[in-house]
């Protein structure tokens, strides 16, 4: 790699060619202040918050997008750098609500810790007098505040370039500039998918999932109601990042703790449904392979993935499988089985389920999912949301004891707990496909091919003669390749893995802010060590599953299955009239 | 091949045909004809002729007269007297408005026998008025396309970089960038696909300097374009027009058909391997899309703002790929340049800015317009003989050079070559070439209102100094004019204006307070007048006559 000598601050250092002066300055230890540089993301130059001296240009330089060059001398903190960083902050701020009592980003906001690290404790500029587009509160899954916006554009390469979905982007000009989707119409009448990868990387208070939470405290508060929470399985590798943890750390027994202390009345596992869909998929999928049906087969448990093809390829519906997602599978079983086994009257038990996914919000309010006969799930907390919640309740969450899920649905496996990895369902379906096929059991179980942050990614396996080669991606950019290699005839693969979000469920929209690609990783590595650590990991080797079977379901894609369990698509257009049918 | 006894040109500039003109051409036709002068007479649209506040007009040859606020009747009587029996019709002949002046551009031969001759130098306006610009053979009669044959078969593409180099030949269009140093960065890339650009946004407002060009001359944007694409490896050109001129859009494509026609665009150009062709794009219109990257990224379809630079256009543009992005007046420089060598151009107006300027005079000035001159001419001769003084006598207070973004000069700077180095020196800048003249019975606080608001109209809103910043500038300034200013804010106004200056993206944001810094740091009595609740100009409405409060 060619190396420059560059100067920061009187301080000599060489850096690979190409490298930006903000990681020269990283490199001698100086953290220079930035709003709209995001690590993960191209965007950049925005905000002007991160200018610097470079001796001998007429101008600062943004240290974020300026790349060195040998023999540069920038000069980090100098007079002029001072004034120029807090005039930018204060222009922004001063065209910002003063609102942050009230703001759901409060003292995690990246705008807030700027104007306290950058000395702004005045307001020099005449308080604002134009008022911005009003709040969109038109998805079920989302908010958009134009008023908050410091109009960095990180959700607009998120959604453009990471997701290819394209919602919004700028609109108007000047001061007038706000993000907005395309038409100035609501986000619900374009093709957005709900994700909330944008509101994942929003330094501030202008993208933030709908509140659930006030329905759930109202919920525990009822004392006709037996509530129940499932937890995703991506919530325990996160969760602990809310209260000061360490990304990479599981979490499950003080998640199943803190819960049971907010007043749950019985903690479940999402897990249990995700072993449930390896079995109901698995077969799904023999039976495609057997039958000739549809080809590739593709996974249907990310909502945000079934809204982008339902926009964006409606005429490939055919290649999901009609599996319900383990979130709906939970909510049609615990108000159908579940209310049977407990003797609970179905219309008097509440399903709350922590998702790391907005989109979720969105799916469990489809009109289709209330095959139970109610709402199959009531709520849907984000995992940001369920620690607010454990901080209004005042519970120390590092300090709380270990401690175990609720039987029946508490019940499940590692290949469940992998649900929460890009590439994870994968991994659990060869998992138990192979067996079933084969009736040999697997040397060993790990399908490391398809495990990872790459964007896709691809396996073969040996059934005994048949081959089957899956595919897996994760983010809608891929996903979008994947089906554009479909189209043209160029994927010959039998089964595909798609997640919405970056790295699956454990960098989903709902989760922990910041969630980063150093922090994916991190993530998916506890993943995998709670895999590891769990005697069973084959769904088939569910013990409550297979009693399900036993007791309710009889067999896999049998006819309760198929009315509980399974369900179908809805194709949209992507165009706003299209969008809102 | 005929021998006409007399030329007719008569102006077909936008302002001129919509005041016109072209009824008056076919009355001119039908009157010829019916003296049965056909064969005789010979008339020709041109492009503007420069008095366009008189318009429309004609210029007879080779007398030269031009005859100005033509009515049809007045053709009756030029068709008559004039080209029939050869008597001028005195009383129709364009006369300046201010009698000692006479250099505005294509006021044509009468006044060129004037006395201010010697401030004219016409290189980019060379055939503007004198030939008819919907015909290729009079540009090649007028040595067209001499320079681009020559480049091809005579120079290699380095040879060709070095005399634009040596010529010292600055970017005409706002930042004076030296564009033999810019084509060689782009002649060094290796690329399947480079661009050369002609930038003729023009969004200065006043300004019209590259219609004229292209309505003038189009073929001379033409082989300038070309020669730059030889020298630097590119085989596609793009002019990229403000989508209002329509007469330009007109005349260039008219004119690329024509050379492609000749085989001096296209494939195999001059029987050599050189290949050129030139595509004609309209502008969506914002002020902003004239700065090269926002103008690349209009053109790729997407919002009109500017890029991040580095990559510079040169090196990424188009498309990604190594994109010249000049002025039409700087590739009309190319042209001559070529032909005339790098010392005969070094040999016109400044060591280190040579050549000539073309000057919009605007505001308060007699003789409004165009007008070619070698750079380095002061600003006294600009308004004093060029422009023919300002109006009614009254003193001149400022004069903002190079257009909105430029600074304010008060009356000590009279005296001032007018050139890029020097100016931009001062805080302010040559830009375009747009001079705004202001009078003394102008209130510099109501002067700069309407600057800002242009900024905060102009602004893209990519990055936050500029966007946020323009509205304050404006909000600040707009207080001051009510009364209501502070002494805080008039602090806060200089360190908003030297963090935009030093921290905004593009040019926009960095020089949009440049008039107003120059005229805080200049008229600094008439600010804290305004503070004290006084307006010595007595435009500002609340508030009092400096003078009547005494
Ligand atoms: C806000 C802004 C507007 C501009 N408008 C124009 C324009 O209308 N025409 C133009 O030629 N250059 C304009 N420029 C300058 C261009 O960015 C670019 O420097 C120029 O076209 C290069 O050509 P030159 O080297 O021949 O001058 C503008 C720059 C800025 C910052
Ligand atoms: S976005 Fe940040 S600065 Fe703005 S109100 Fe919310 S917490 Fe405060
Ligand atoms: S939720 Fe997803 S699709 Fe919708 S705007 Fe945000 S990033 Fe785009
Ligand atoms: S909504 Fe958030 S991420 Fe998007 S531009 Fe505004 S501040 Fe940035
Ligand atoms: S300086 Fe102004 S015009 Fe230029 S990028 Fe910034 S906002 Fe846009
Ligand atoms: S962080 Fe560099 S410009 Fe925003
Ligand atoms: S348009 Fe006719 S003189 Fe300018």
């Amino acid at each position: 790699m060619e190396m420059v000598k560059v100067t920061v601050d009187n301080q000599q250092v060489e850096v690979p060619k190409g490298s930006t002066i903000l990681e020269a300055a990283k490199k001698v230890g100086i953290k220079i202040p930035t709003l709209c540089y995001h690590e993960d993301l191209d965007v950049k130059a925005m905000c002007r918050i991160c200018v610097v001296e470079v001796v001998g240009a007429r101008t600062l330089q943004a240290a974020c997008s300026q790349p060195v060059s040998d023999g540069m001398v920038i000069i980090t903190n100098s007079p002029a750098v001072r004034r120029a960083r807090k005039i930018n902050l204060e222009l922004l701020l001063s065209n910002h609500p003063q609102d942050c009592l009230n703001c759901v980003r409060n003292q995690r906001c990246e705008l807030q810790s700027l104007a306290d690290q950058l000395g702004v404790q005045q307001q020099r500029f005449r308080p604002k007098t134009k008022t911005k587009s009003p709040r969109d509160e038109s998805t079920a899954a989302l908010i958009r505040d134009p008023e908050k916006c410091i109009l960095c554009r990180r959700c607009v390469e998120v959604c453009h370039q990471v997701q290819s979905v394209g919602a919004i982007s700028p609109a108007n000009r000047g001061i007038d500039t706000e993000i907005a989707p395309a038409g100035g119409v609501d986000l619900n009448d374009v093709a957005c998918v709900q994700c909330g990868q944008c509101s994942l990387v929003c330094p501030v208070g202008a993208i933030y999932e709908q509140d659930h939470t006030e329905r759930v405290w109202s919920a525990l508060a009822d004392s006709s109601k037996h509530v129940v929470v499932q937890t995703a399985p991506a919530i325990r590798v996160s969760i602990g990042e809310e209260f000061g943890l360490e990304p990479g750390q599981v979490s499950t027994g003080k998640l199943v703790a803190a819960l049971r202390r907010l007043g749950f009345a019985r903690v479940f596992d999402t897990d249990f449904t995700a072993d449930l869909t390896i079995i109901e998929e698995g077969h799904e999928l023999l039976e495609r392979l057997n039958k000739g049906g549809t080809l590739p087969m593709i996974t249907s448990c990310s909502p945000g993935w079934i809204k982008f093809i339902e926009h964006f390829y409606p005429e490939y519906l055919a290649h999901l499988s009609t599996c319900k997602s383990p979130q709906q599978m939970f909510g049609a079983l615990a108000k159908t089985y579940y209310a049977e086994k407990t003797g609970i009257d179905p219309k008097d038990i509440y399903v709350v389920s922590i998702m790391p996914c907005t989109a979720k919000k969105y799916e469990c309010g489809r009109p289709e999912m209330t095959d139970s006969g109610y709402a199959d799930v009531d709520a849907a907390l984000t995992t940001r949301e369920l620690a607010k919640m454990i901080r209004l309740a005042g519970i120390d969450f590092a300090s709380l004891p270990e401690e175990e899920y609720d039987a029946p649905l508490g019940i499940s496996t590692g290949a469940a707990v992998i649900f929460g990895a890009s590439g994870g369902v994968m991994e659990a379906a060869l998992r138990t496909v192979y067996e079933v096929v084969t009736e040999e059991t697997l040397a060993s179980v790990d399908f490391k091919a398809v495990r990872g942050l790459e964007g896709i990614k691809e396996a073969e396996v040996d059934l005994k003669g048949t081959k089957v080669k899956v595919a897996v991606a994760n983010g809608l950019g891929n996903a979008r390749k994947l089906m554009d290699l479909i189209k043209e005839g160029k994927a010959d693969y039998q089964f595909i893995e798609i997640m919405c979000c970056p790295g699956g469920c454990i960098g989903g929209g709902g989760q922990p802010i910041p969630t980063t690609n150093a922090i994916r990783e991190k993530r998916i590595k506890a993943i995998y060590d709670a895999d590891l650590g769990l005697p069973l990991r084959k769904s088939h080797e569910n013990p409550a599953v297979k009693t399900l079977y036993e007791e309710f379901l009889k067999k896999p894609l049998g006819e309760k299955s198929h009315h509980l369990l399974h369900t179908d698509y809805t194709k949209r257009g992507k165009y706003p009239e299209a969008a809102n049918r | 091949m005929t021998i006409y006894r007399s030329h007719v040109l008569v102006c077909g500039g936008t302002p001129c045909v919509l005041k016109g003109a072209r009824t008056l051409k076919d009355l001119l036709l039908k009157e010829i004809e019916r003296y049965q002068l056909s064969d005789e007479i010979r008339v020709v649209e041109t492009g503007c002729l420069g008095p366009c506040d008189d318009g429309p007009v004609l210029i007879v040859y080779p007398e030269g007269a031009m005859y100005s606020k033509l009515k049809p009747t007045d053709i009756l009587k030029i068709v008559e007297h004039h080209l029939l029996k050869g008597r001028i019709v005195e009383e129709l002949v364009f006369r300046e408005r201010k009698s000692s002046a006479g250099a505005l551009q294509g006021s044509a031969v009468p006044l060129e026998q004037e006395k201010y001759l010697s401030l004219q130098k016409r290189v980019v306006l060379r055939n503007c008025g004198r030939i008819n610009p919907d015909s290729i053979d009079e540009y090649i009669a007028n040595n067209g396309y001499l320079a681009l044959g020559q480049a091809v078969t005579t120079l290699t593409s380095d040879q060709v970089v070095k005399i634009v180099a040596d010529s010292k030949l600055q970017g005409r269009g706002g930042a004076g960038f030296p564009t033999g140093l810019k084509w060689s960065f782009t002649a060094k890339t290796t690329s399947d696909q480079k661009y050369i650009i002609c930038n003729a946004d023009e969004g200065e407002p006043g300004t019209f300097k590259d219609r004229l060009i292209m309505e003038g001359d189009p073929h001379g944007i033409i082989e300038g374009m070309a020669i730059a694409g030889y020298a630097v490896g590119a085989s596609q050109g793009i002019i990229y027009i403000r989508g209002e001129y329509g007469l330009s859009i007109e005349r260039m494509k008219n004119a690329i058909k024509q050379a492609t026609d000749y085989g001096l665009l296209g494939k195999k150009i001059l029987g050599t391997e050189f290949n050129f062709e030139i595509d004609v794009r309209s502008g969506a219109g914002a002020y902003v899309c004239g700065e090269e990257t926002a103008l690349i990224e209009s053109l790729e379809g997407n919002r009109g703002e500017p890029r991040v630079k580095p990559p510079f256009p040169g090196i990424a543009g188009l498309w990604g790929k190594p994109t010249i992005v000049n002025n039409v007046e700087t590739l009309a420089n190319i042209a001559p340049i070529i032909l005339n060598g790098p010392e005969w151009f070094r040999s016109i107006g400044t060591e280190n800015c040579p050549g000539t300027k073309v000057f919009t005079m605007l505001g308060d000035i007699n003789n409004q317009g165009l007008v070619e001159v070698p750079m380095g001419i002061t600003l006294r001769e600009i308004v004093y003989e060029v422009g023919g003084g300002i109006p009614g006598g009254r003193g001149f207070k400022m004069a903002q050079t190079g257009g909105t973004s430029g600074g304010c000069l008060p009356s000590e700077f009279l005296d001032m070559p007018m050139d890029y180095d020097t100016l931009s020196k001062v805080g302010s800048a040559l830009g375009s070439g747009a001079m705004l003249i202001i009078d003394d019975t102008h209130c510099i606080v109501d002067v700069l209102k309407s600057f800002m608001k242009f900024f905060c109209h102009e602004s893209c809103g990519k990055c936050t100094p500029c966007r946020e910043g323009t509205t304050r500038l404006y909000e600040i300034v707009l207080a001051l004019s009510e009364g209501t200013a502070t002494d805080t804010e008039i602090q806060l106004l200089k360190e908003l204006s030297g963090a935009m200056q030093l921290s905004a993206l593009c040019g926009l944001g960095q020089s949009a307070p440049n008039s107003l810094l120059t005229c805080l740091n200049f008229f600094a009595d008439e600010f804290q007048a305004h503070l004290n609740g006084q307006c010595p100009s007595g435009i500002c409405k609340n508030l009092t006559i400096e003078s009547e409060a005494v």
